[in-house]
C-alpha cells in the first residue's frame, strides 16, 4: 500500500515542487514512525521477558560451585629450613604471616612473598618450641607450647591506613599475656598437645605432656577497680589421661567445653564451665572401625566438631540436648570422602564452612547445613603440608613439601545453599532431629542460617487451599445462577457489583480481616461454623416455604429474581445463628469455643491462633471470588442458546440442562477460571501479611497461622544485604512464584482460547 | 402442587442455592464497603464524653471521664474465670472499652469496664476535649487560665471564651513558626546541601580552585547568617508559644496544667448541638484530609499520603501510556499476524496474573539496585556514598508500577483497536493517507476512549498496590514532599507516603492500634472512594465507547 502515493508524487512534482517535498517528508515520516513503533514495540515485548530473566540472572550465581585462581607462586618467605607451624592470611587478603618453630613471625606480601616485617619471639634460654595452638577465633592469637612446660600467648593484628587512597596495611605483634611465657605444667614437662580458646576477658588452656598427664587451666584477667592494673588469676585443675595417647585437644568458642582425642578414634567431652570441677559428659568413639582419627576442628561456632579419619572420611559430630537436658554429641552428616588420610582441616570463621585436605593433596571445600561439596580439587599441589583461609574465606594459601607457597583467591560467595538445604529436611546444629525451618537472619555471629523454603511453600499453599475453598463454591454458584437463571435487568447490576471487588485493594482487604474479622470470629467461632452448616439448610427451607405460599404472592416476584429474594432471608438466618451462638458456647463450650479448643483442661488441645488459616482462607477468598465469578460467568454466558434450548424442548428440566449441557460444554472455562483464581490467591501479599501471624510453621491445622512466599518477601526484602546469599533466595522465592502463577494462567489461557473456538465452530 | 421429593428431583433447590451464593456475594460485597463507610465516617464526628463511677475487680470505685469507643457482650463465665465478680443471674455481661484519654497521666488511652461495676453516668456539659499534639486527647474540666505562670481568670463563665481566644493565638503563632521552619529554613538547608554537593563534585573532578572556593564560601556564609536570623525568629515565636498555659482537673481529681503550645482544638461536646456537631464533622474531614499526620502516623491527616499517592499515580500514568500504547500499536497493526502474535498476546495478559510481590522484587533488583546505581556512579557522584537514585524513590515506584500494569494498557488499547472497523482504515489509505497519518488521525482518536478505559483500570490498579511499593520507596513517614519550592522542584529521588501503605502500618505497625484504628477506617474508605471512582469511570467509558461503534457499525 506504501507505494500507491509514489505515482501522484511523481508527477506532481514537476508542477509543485513544495508538495513533493511534502509527499516525501511523509513518507519519511511513515516509515520513521513504523521503525520506530516496531522498535519500541519489540522492546516492550522483551522488557517483559526481561524481568523472567533478570529474576534468573539473580539467582543463577546460587548454583555455582566453588573456584580458586592461582595468584601467586613462591618459595616459603623467611627462613626456609625452619618447620612451619602456622600460616595466616589477615582481612584484606594483602598480608600473610608465617610462624616457624624457630620462633619466627615473617610477615609477607601475599602475591609475591616479599617480607614486609620479621620478629623472633623472646624466648627464655635453651628453650624449644614444641606444640602449637590456635583459637580460630576473629582474635587471631595462638599459642606456642614450650618443653618447659610454659605456654607463650602471641596475637597478630593489622592497622589499614590511607595515603593518597592507597591502603596500607601494617601487621604488629602483641604479647596479650606478657612476653614471659605463662607456666602450664608445674613440674615442667614438655607440652606435647595443646588447646587454647581465648575470651574477652581471660584464656582456657589445656595441654597435654610428654610423661601423659592432661592439664586444664584457665587464666583470668582481674581489672582492680582503682587502677588500671591487670593482674592474672588462674586456675589449674589437673584431669585423668585417657587410656591412649591423646592426639587432640579442643576447647570450645565459649570456654565451655573440651574435646579429648585419643588414638583409635577415642573422643571424650568435659564440660568445663567451672573451670575447678571439669566434668565428664561423654565418651564415643567417633572412627569406624580400622580408621584413626587424623584431624579434628571445631566449626565455628563451637558447637560442632569436623573429623577427619585416616582414610579420608570427613564427618560432622554436634552437640544436642535431649529430653533429659544432657548434652550429647551425635553424628550429623558425612562428607564426600577424600582419597587419604586428611592432614588438616579449617573451617571458615563466619559461616558454616570448612576445608579439608588429605596426604595426596587433594582439597575440597564443602559446606555443612548446604551438605554441599563446592570443590574437590586433585591438582592443586604436590603434597600438601597445610593450608589456611583468609577471615573472609576469599583467600587460599597452600604450602606443599618442597617449601613452596602458593596464593589463591577464591570464589565461593554462596555455599550455604543446595537443594537439600531449600527443600528437604536438615539437622541443623543444636536441633534434635533434621526439621524444615526458615530462620534467615540472627543478632548472633555464630548463628546457622536456615533456609527452607518448605515451610513458605507449604504456607503458600495453604493458604490458597483454603482461600479456593471459600471461593470456588461461592464464585462458581454465582456465576452459574447469573449466566442462566437470572433475569437479564438483574444481570446488568449484579455483574458489575461483584466485579467491583476485584478492584478493591487487598490491603483494605487484609486489614479488615486482621483487624475486624480475626477478633471477630475468635470471638463467634461457633457461629462462623454453625452457619456453614446451617445457611444451605435453610435456604433450601426457605426455597421450599417460598414455592408453598400462595400463586399470587409468588408471582409478584418474576423469574430470576431469586437472588434477591434471598438476601434477607440470608441476612435473617445470619443473624439468628449470631445471636444464639454465644449461648450455644456458653452451654457447651464453657463460654469460648476458640479457648475451649486450645485448653487441654477443658476440651482439645488445638492452638487456637487469632490470625489464622481460616481467617485468610475467607479473606483471600473474597479477593479471589470475584476473579474466578467473572471468568466462569462469561463462559457459561456464552454457551451457545440452541444448545440450551434444545434440551428443554427435549422436556430436561432447566436443572438436567445445567448440569448435563451447560456446566459440561463450559467445564474448560470454569476449570480456567478456577486456576487464575488459584494463581491469584498463591501471589496474594498483603492479606497474608495482615491477616496471619507470619510465624513459618508447617502445620495442617485450620487455626494456625502460616507465612508464605509473598509475604516472606515484603518482610525480608527490605532488610536483605544486596547480593547476599539471603537477597539472591528471595529472589529465587520471587521467581517460584513467576513461574507458578505464569504456568497456572497460561495453561488456563490455553484452554479459555481452545473453549473460545469451539463455541464458535458450534 | 408437588411433594417434596418431587420438588428436590426437579432441581429447583439447587437452583436456589446457586441463587443463594449470589445473595451471599452481595452481601458480602456492600456489607464490607458499609462496615468501611460506617466506620470511615465515624471517625469524625465528635462524640460525648461521659462521666462515671466505676468499681473495679479489686473492688476500688473510681471516677472516669471519657469517649465510650466500643461495647460487647462477654459470657459471665469467662468474666469470673478472670476474676470479675459479676451477679449470678446475668449470663452476658456488657462490657465498654472507654477511651480515657490523658495518656501522659495513666500511660494507656484506653480502660476496659463491664457494665454491673459502672453506675452514675452521666455527661457533665462542662466536659472540654482538647486535642492534643502529643500524649492524645485530654479530658477534664477546665479550671483556670495562666499566663506566665500567673492566674488570668478562673471564672466558670469567662474561662471557656479565654481559653479560645488563648487557643487561637498559640495556634497562629505555631503556625507561623511551622512555616519559617519548613519553608524558609527548609530551603536554605536544602541550598546547604547543594553547596556542599556542589564543592564535592567539583572536588572530585579537580576543578576546585580558589576563586570557586572563596565564592562558595561566601554563599555559605550569608545562607548561614539567614538562617540565624530565622532561627532567631523562631525562638522569639515559641517563647510566645509558650506563654500560656491552662489548669484543668481530670478524672481522678488532680489538677494538672497543659501549656498552649501542646494544643491543637478543643471543644465540649457535651454541650454542642448537632449542627455545631456537623460543622465540626466537617471541620474534621477537612483536617483529615489536608494535614500532616502526627504521633507517628495514629493521628491528624493523610495528605502527604494522598499526595504522594496520587503524584506516584500521575508519574506511572506518564509513564505507561505511550508504553502501553506504543506496544499494542505494533502488535495490532504493524506485526505480522500469526503464531508469534498470539504467544505474545498470551504472554502479555498473564503478566497480569503475576503476583505484584515479583514486581518490586523486580523494581527493587533491577531499577533501584542496577540502574538507580550506574546513575549515581554516572550523575551523582559528588554525594556518594549516600545515594540519590540508588535507593528505593518514587520514581522506581512508578515505573515498577508501570511495568505492573502494562499489560491492562495493552490489552485494553488492542481491544480497542480491534474494534474499529477495518472500512475506516481501507477508507482513509484509499484517500491517500500514509499509515502513520491513518493511525494518528484516525484510529488512535477512535481508540482513545479505550486507551483511556486502560488507563483508568491501569491507575485504579496502581492506587491499591501495596506490596511491591514496600520494596521500591513507600516510607512510614516522608520528611518532604516529592514536589516543592526548591529547585528542581520535583524530586524524584526521594521517598513517599502511600495511602494504602498507610493503612497497613497505622493498622499494624504502630505502638497504638486500638486507637488509630478509627483511623484507618477513614483512610479505608478515602481509599475505596478513589478507587470505585476510577473505576466506574471506566465502566462508564467503557459503555460509551461501545455505543459509539455500535454506530459505526450499524
Amino acid at each position: 500500500m506504501s507505494q500507491i502515493p509514489t505515482t501522484p508524487a511523481a508527477k506532481t512534482s514537476t508542477l509543485v515542487p513544495q508538495l513533493s517535498l511534502f509527499f516525501r517528508w511523509r513518507m519519511i515520516l511513515d516509515k520513521l514512525v513504523r521503525y520506530t513503533v516496531a522498535i519500541g514495540g519489540i522492546s516492550i515485548i522483551i522488557a517483559i521477558v526481561g524481568i523472567l530473566l533478570f529474576l534468573l540472572a539473580e539467582v543463577f550465581p546460587l548454583l555455582v560451585p566453588a573456584t580458586i585462581t592461582q595468584q601467586g607462586t613462591y618459595v616459603v618467605p623467611g627462613l626456609v629450613e625452619d618447620r612451619t607451624l602456622h600460616l595466616a592470611i589477615e582481612e584484606q587478603n594483602e598480608v600473610a604471616l608465617r610462624v616457624t618453630d624457630a620462633g619466627y613471625l615473617t610477615f609477607f606480601n601475599t602475591l609475591n612473598g616479599e617480607i614486609l616485617k620479621q620478629e623472633q619471639i623472646k624466648l627464655p634460654k635453651q628453650t624449644e618450641i614444641v606444640t602449637f595452638a590456635n583459637a580460630n577465633a576473629k582474635r587471631a592469637t595462638f599459642a606456642l607450647g614450650l618443653d618447659t612446660g610454659r605456654v607463650l600467648l602471641v596475637r597478630h593484628e593489622y592497622e589499614s591506613s590511607y595515603d593518597n587512597n592507597q591502603r596500607h596495611i601494617t601487621p604488629s605483634v602483641i604479647y596479650p599475656y606478657g612476653e614471659k611465657p605463662i607456666v602450664v605444667d608445674p613440674q615442667g614437662a614438655p607440652l606435647s598437645k595443646l588447646a587454647m580458646q581465648e575470651g574477652d576477658d581471660g584464656v582456657t588452656l589445656s595441654a597435654a605432656t610428654e610423661d601423659q598427664r592432661l592439664i586444664l587451666i584457665s587464666i583470668t584477667k582481674k581489672r582492680s577497680l582503682l587502677s588500671e592494673e591487670v593482674s592474672l588469676e588462674r586456675n589449674t585443675v589437673i584431669l585423668p589421661y585417657p587410656s591412649a595417647e591423646v592426639t587432640h585437644l579442643i576447647i570450645d568458642k565459649d570456654q565451655k567445653k573440651l574435646f579429648i582425642a585419643s588414638s583409635g578414634g577415642n573422643l571424650s567431652i568435659y564440660e568445663i564451665q567451672d573451670k575447678a570441677q571439669p566434668r565428664l559428659l561423654q565418651h564415643l568413639v567417633v572412627t569406624h572401625a580400622g580408621a584413626q582419627l587424623s584431624a579434628v576442628a571445631a566449626l565455628t561456632g563451637g558447637n560442632s566438631l569436623l573429623i577427619g579419619t585416616s582414610d579420608g572420611h570427613l564427618s560432622q559430630w554436634s552437640m544436642v540436648r535431649d529430653e533429659a537436658n544432657n548434652d550429647q554429641l551425635m553424628k550429623f552428616r558425612d562428607f564426600d570422602p577424600l582419597q587419604k588420610a586428611i592432614v588438616q582441616i579449617v573451617p571458615e570463621l563466619n559461616r558454616k564452612g570448612f576445608y579439608a585436605i588429605d596426604e595426596a593433596g587433594e582439597l575440597a571445600i564443602y559446606h555443612t547445613t548446604a551438605e554441599r561439596t563446592l570443590l574437590h580439587q586433585t591438582s592443586v599441589g604436590d603434597t600438601i603440608k597445610r593450608i589456611a583461609i583468609s577471615p573472609r574465606a576469599n583467600s587460599l594459601m597452600l604450602l606443599d613439601d618442597k617449601n613452596t607457597l602458593t596464593f589463591w583467591r577464591v570464589h565461593n560467595e554462596h555455599p550455604e545453599v543446595s537443594w537439600s538445604a531449600l527443600w528437604n529436611k536438615v539437622w541443623y546444629e543444636s536441633y534434635q532431629n533434621p526439621q524444615y525451618q526458615w530462620q534467615s537472619s540472627s543478632a548472633n555471629d555464630d548463628f546457622e542460617p536456615k533456609f527452607s523454603l518448605t515451610p513458605l511453600l507449604f504456607g503458600t499453599l495453604k493458604a490458597a487451599f483454603y482461600a479456593i475453598l471459600v471461593a470456588v463454591p461461592l464464585s462458581i454458584m454465582a456465576a452459574i445462577f447469573t449466566a442462566q437463571f437470572m433475569s437479564p435487568r438483574l444481570r446488568r447490576s449484579v455483574k458489575p457489583s461483584i466485579e467491583i471487588m476485584a478492584a478493591l485493594p487487598t490491603v483494605i482487604l487484609g486489614f479488615i480481616a486482621g483487624l475486624w474479622l480475626a477478633p471477630m470470629m475468635e470471638k463467634n467461632l461457633l457461629s462462623i461454623f454453625l452457619l456453614m452448616i446451617m445457611l444451605p439448610l435453610a435456604i433450601v427451607f426457605a426455597a421450599y416455604s417460598w414455592q408453598r405460599l400462595p400463586a399470587w404472592i409468588r408471582f409478584r416476584v418474576p423469574d430470576g429474581w431469586e437472588a434477591a429474594l434471598l438476601i434477607p432471608a440470608v441476612l435473617i438466618i445470619s443473624w439468628f445463628v449470631f445471636s444464639i451462638g454465644p449461648y450455644l458456647e456458653l452451654t457447651f463450650f464453657h463460654g469460648s469455643m476458640s479457648e475451649w479448643l486450645g485448653n487441654p483442661n477443658k476440651g482439645w488441645s488445638i492452638n487456637y491462633d487469632q490470625r489464622n488459616a481460616l481467617v485468610v482462607g475467607i479473606a483471600m477468598g473474597v479477593a479471589v471470588v470475584p476473579i474466578i465469578f467473572s471468568i466462569a460467568e462469561d463462559a457459561l454466558f456464552a454457551v451457545p442458546k440452541h444448545l440450551i434450548n434444545g434440551s428443554l424442548a427435549l422436556g430436561a428440566t432447566p436443572w438436567q440442562t445445567l448440569t448435563r449441557v451447560v456446566i459440561l460444554t463450559a467445564s474448560p472455562g470454569i476449570f480456567s477460571a478456577v486456576m487464575i483464581g488459584l494463581g491469584r490467591a498463591v501471589g496474594e501479599t498483603m492479606i497474608v501479611l495482615m491477616a496471619t501471624g507470619n510465624t513459618p510453621v508447617m502445620d495442617f491445622s485450620i487455626f494456625q497461622g502460616m507465612r508464605t512466599l509473598s509475604a516472606n518477601i515484603a518482610v525480608e526484602m527490605p532488610e536483605a544485604e544486596v547480593n547476599s546469599t539471603h537477597f539472591r533466595i528471595l529472589f529465587l522465592a520471587a521467581l517460584v512464584l513467576f513461574a507458578f502463577t505464569f504456568l497456572v494462567n497460561t495453561v488456563a489461557e490455553v484452554i479459555r482460547q481452545r473453549l473460545r473456538r469451539k463455541y464458535s465452530s458450534l | 402442587m408437588h411433594g417434596i421429593r418431587e420438588w428436590f428431583k426437579s432441581g429447583t433447590p439447587w437452583i436456589w442455592l446457586n441463587a443463594s451464593a449470589v445473595s451471599i456475594s452481595l452481601i458480602v460485597v456492600f456489607g464490607l464497603l458499609y462496615l468501611i463507610m460506617v466506620r470511615g465516617l465515624g471517625y469524625f464526628w465528635p462524640s460525648n464524653v461521659v462521666a462515671l463511677d466505676y468499681q473495679d475487680k479489686s473492688g476500688q470505685r473510681q471516677h472516669l471521664v471519657g469517649e465510650l469507643w466500643g461495647s460487647e457482650e462477654v459470657s459471665s463465665e469467662t468474666l469470673r474465670a478472670n476474676g470479675y465478680v459479676v451477679p449470678p443471674d446475668q449470663l452476658f455481661v456488657t462490657r465498654y472499652v472507654l477511651k480515657v484519654g490523658n495518656r501522659d497521666s495513666y500511660g494507656a488511652d484506653f480502660q476496659v469496664l463491664i457494665k454491673p461495676g459502672i453506675s452514675n453516668q452521666q455527661q457533665p456539659s462542662d466536659i472540654v476535649v482538647v486535642v492534643r499534639r502529643e500524649w492524645g486527647n485530654f479530658y477534664g474540666h477546665l479550671l483556670a487560665i495562666k499566663e506566665n505562670g500567673n492566674v488570668v481568670t478562673s471564672n466558670a463563665d469567662s474561662v471557656w471564651q479565654e481559653y479560645l481566644t488563648r487557643m487561637q493565638r498559640a495556634l497562629e503563632l505555631h503556625k507561623n513558626a511551622r512555616k519559617i521552619e519548613r519553608e524558609d529554613i527548609g530551603k536554605i538547608n536544602y541550598k546547604l546541601e547543594k553547596l556542599r554537593t556542589k564543592t564535592r563534585g567539583l572536588e572530585l573532578k579537580g576543578a576546585f580552585t580558589a576563586t570557586e572556593k572563596a565564592a562558595i564560601e561566601a554563599e555559605q556564609e550569608r545562607l548561614k547568617q539567614e538562617r540565624g536570623t530565622f532561627e532567631a525568629q523562631l525562638t522569639d515565636l515559641y517563647a510566645q508559644i509558650d506563654r500560656d498555659s491552662f489548669t484543668a482537673t481530670i478524672q481522678d481529681g488532680r489538677v494538672i496544667e497543659v501549656p498552649f503550645n501542646k494544643v491543637i482544638n478543643a471543644y465540649k461536646p457535651n454541650s454542642m448541638s448537632v449542627w455545631q456537631k456537623m460543622w465540626m464533622y466537617a471541620q474534621n474531614v477537612w483536617e483529615f484530609l489536608s494535614d500532616e499526620p502526627r504521633e507517628a502516623n495514629t493521628e491528624g491527616g493523610v495528605f502527604p499520603a494522598i499526595f504522594g499517592t496520587v503524584f506516584m499515580v500521575l508519574i506511572m500514568a506518564i509513564l505507561v501510556t505511550p508504553m502501553g500504547v506504543v506496544a499494542a500499536v505494533y502488535l495490532r497493526e504493524y506485526a505480522k499476524q500469526g503464531a508469534m502474535t498470539r504467544i505474545i498476546r498470551i504472554a502479555v495478559n498473564n503478566l497480569a496474573g503475576v503476583p505484584s510481590i515479583v514486581y518490586g522484587v523486580f523494581g527493587l533488583g533491577f531499577f533501584v539496585y542496577i540502574l538507580g546505581g550506574n546513575i549515581d556512579r554516572l550523575f551523582f557522584a559528588e554525594s556518594l556514598p549516600s545515594p540519590t537514585f540508588g535507593t528505593p524513590g518514587i520514581l522506581w515506584s512508578s515505573l515498577t508500577l508501570a511495568l505492573l500494569t502494562l499489560p491492562v494498557v495493552i490489552v485494553a488499547t488492542e481491544e480497542g483497536l480491534s474494534r474499529i472497523p477495518r472500512s475506516i482504515r481501507e477508507g482513509s489509505l484509499a484517500l491517500g493517507a500514509t499509515k502513520f497519518e491513518t493511525l494518528w488521525r484516525t484510529v488512535i482518536p477512535m481508540a482513545s476512549p479505550a486507551i483511556m478505559t486502560g488507563l483508568i483500570l491501569a491507575v485504579a490498579r496502581a492506587a491499591g498496590e501495596v506490596a511491591p511499593l514496600m520494596l521500591v520507596g513507600v516510607v512510614k513517614l516522608a520528611p518532604t514532599l516529592p514536589l516543592d519550592g526548591n529547585a528542581p522542584f520535583v524530586h524524584l529521588d526521594r521517598k513517599f507516603m502511600h495511602l494504602g501503605f498507610h493503612i497497613y502500618d497505622v493498622g499494624f505497625q504502630s505502638p497504638n492500634v486500638e486507637a488509630a484504628r478509627p483511623l484507618v477506617y477513614a483512610t479505608s474508605l478515602l481509599l475505596v472512594l478513589v478507587i470505585l471512582f476510577l473505576n466506574l469511570a471506566a465502566i462508564r467509558l467503557r459503555n460509551h465507547l461501545r455505543e459509539k461503534y455500535r454506530a459505526l457499525e450499524g
